[in-house]
């Protein structure tokens, strides 16, 4: 049976390069890079490679850069540590934070966290389409605001922010901007300049690098408070031996994402246009999720009226697909997605969450594929649903 | 490892006894679209034994298994029979469900009970006439 993996934005596969840049660190080359002998100057060189491949990614400077373990504790230690700075910097009076309706819940729940601690939290709404309205976030802003949050891009429906504009308006007040940049860093073009940000999170398994590997980006001059403590790795900032393998890893893959960047856009692009016009040509009552043009080159997500995500999912798998869903039923704690429910969907709309995520392997070959097992997977489950069944009734009934 | 047992994959693959019953004896509607999961059972009963069973599910994976399997319990059985056919029961049938999935989409049993209630009632209100 045709193998077609199309959930690229839970992980992406590793490419060969990226492996082969990786292997020595896993045998010869095992040395500490906090070490002064000649084992600890190899990895140590090896790991000052990646962070300088990394910074280029993205426009900066090889010492801003902050390696961590994934994308998670990037947003983690972004909230958390630039919050507790201000918050020491401005002996406790500061203590507001801002973020989007739709962050990454490593966002979402660190501002919660954040919460616990005394700090108060203003969640900026979406529109139907997933973009924060930079107003929003200029009207939450208080005198005590120290940290605004807001991803690039969400993942789950594309959607692209409006990044540059509310920097200028948090860069105006003077107030910290973190930018979750996991959808986006190696997948389209990011420059922190441009952004105008102050810190930014990336991860490796989003651009075909390995899994157990982040960055976190923080402008010069911006202080953080460490959430590890107890080592002078990386500056002092985040203590602990470095997973130098993982790290090759993620210079290699943004190496290539650099170079490879106009041409996979250019695939993704092409492929993911099929995918958002034929899906609802062949299928009637479905919803394209996210903004219809400015979102992620390979993000294809719909809602599909009358069924449920996971038995799609299901069934796909059954034909050798590989997807997601935000329904509640595919999330552990049987939830729909806070993105899809922040965007104004009704519940039952957001059951029927299919997403695609198409990655550089995928071909048009991979697209007719999908589009002719789907078909008959929708039909089928719309026969077992009675909210299907109550829909066709009142068809027939002239409403 | 997969989420479901071998069982719950067969009867999500290959559910029995898809569909409505043309007028039936009773129907049994439970769920709703905020928690995921909607079931209507359609019942057929003669001598006090249902006669046929059928099912429309709204749902995930483990929710159209569940409709299936009850269907497949129930049918034959006297009412006071199906009545037994418990949450647990029926998750033991399917040789387990995850454990995240047990109350929201086990709601076969109670769909199933709400078809006897209506036949039920149907059949009193008939009586009185």
């Amino acid at each position: 049976m045709r193998q077609v993996y199309l959930d690229n934005s839970a992980t992406t596969p590793l490419l060969p390069e990226v492996r082969e840049a990786m292997l020595p660190y896993l045998g010869e080359l095992f040395g500490n890079p906090s070490c002064l002998h000649s084992w600890g100057d190899a990895a140590r060189e090896a790991v000052e490679r990646a962070r300088e491949q990394v910074a280029q990614l993205i426009g900066a400077e090889a010492e801003e850069i902050i390696f961590t373990g994934s994308g998670t504790e990037s947003n983690n230690f972004a909230i958390k540590g630039l919050a507790l700075a201000q918050q020491a910097k401005g002996k406790g009076k500061h203590k507001h934070v801002v973020v989007s309706a739709i962050e990454h819940f490593s966002v979402l729940y660190s501002a919660r966290t954040l919460e616990k601690w005394g700090f108060e939290l203003t969640l900026v709404p979406v529109d139907k389409y997933g973009v924060v309205d930079p107003e929003d976030v200029r009207r939450s802003l208080r005198k005590d605001t120290v940290l605004v949050s807001v991803m690039h891009a969400n993942a789950e429906v594309g959607t692209i922010e409006p990044i540059q504009e509310i920097a200028r308006i948090t860069r105006e007040n003077n107030i910290l901007f973190h930018t979750d940049a996991v959808a986006t860093a190696g997948t389209i073009p990011v420059d922190v300049k441009e952004l105008g940000v102050d810190a930014l999170s990336l991860a490796g398994n989003q651009f075909y690098g390995p899994k157990g590997v982040g960055a976190l980006w923080v402008r010069k001059g911006v202080r953080i408070i460490p959430l590890l403590d107890g080592g002078v790795q990386e500056g002092g900032r985040r203590a602990g031996t470095e997973n130098v393998p993982a790290i090759v890893g993620l210079g290699k893959a943004a190496e290539l994402a650099r170079m490879d960047m106009p041409a996979r856009i250019k695939r993704l692009t092409l492929l993911r246009d099929r995918l958002l016009t034929e899906l609802p040509q062949k299928i009637d009552r479905v919803v394209v999720t996210g903004h219809p043009q400015n979102r992620l080159p390979g993000n294809a997500s719909f809602c599909i009226e009358f069924i449920e995500g996971e038995a799609m999912l299901m069934l796909l798998n059954s034909q050798g697909v590989a997807v997601t869903s935000g329904s509640a039923c595919t999330s552990r704690a049987l939830k729909a997605s806070h993105v899809l429910l922040a965007m104004g969907l009704p519940h039952a709309l957001a059951q029927g969450s299919i997403l695609f995520t198409l990655g550089i392997d995928n071909t048009d070959e991979d697209i007719d594929y999908v589009l002719e097992v789907l078909l008959p997977i929708v039909d089928r489950l719309r026969q077992m649903s009675p909210l299907y069944a109550k829909f066709t009734k009142a068809g027939k009934g002239g409403k | 490892m997969p989420i479901y047992s071998e069982k719950v994959m067969d009867h999500f693959m290959n559910p029995r006894n898809v569909g409505e019953i043309e007028n039936p004896d009773g129907i049994g509607e439970v769920g709703n679209p905020v928690c995921g999961d909607m079931m209507t059972f359609y019942i057929k009963v003669k001598d006090n034994r249902l006669e046929d069973v059928k099912f429309k599910t709204f749902g995930c994976g483990a929710a159209i298994a569940v409709s299936s399997i009850v269907s497949e319990m129930a049918k034959g059985k006297t009412l006071e029979e199906a009545r037994k056919i418990t949450p647990q029961l029926v998750a033991d049938e399917l040789e387990g469900l995850p454990k995240n999935k047990f109350h929201c989409s086990n709601l076969g049993a109670q769909a199933l009970g709400k078809a006897i209630d209506d036949y039920l009632s149907k059949k009193n209100k008939g009586g009185k006439k």
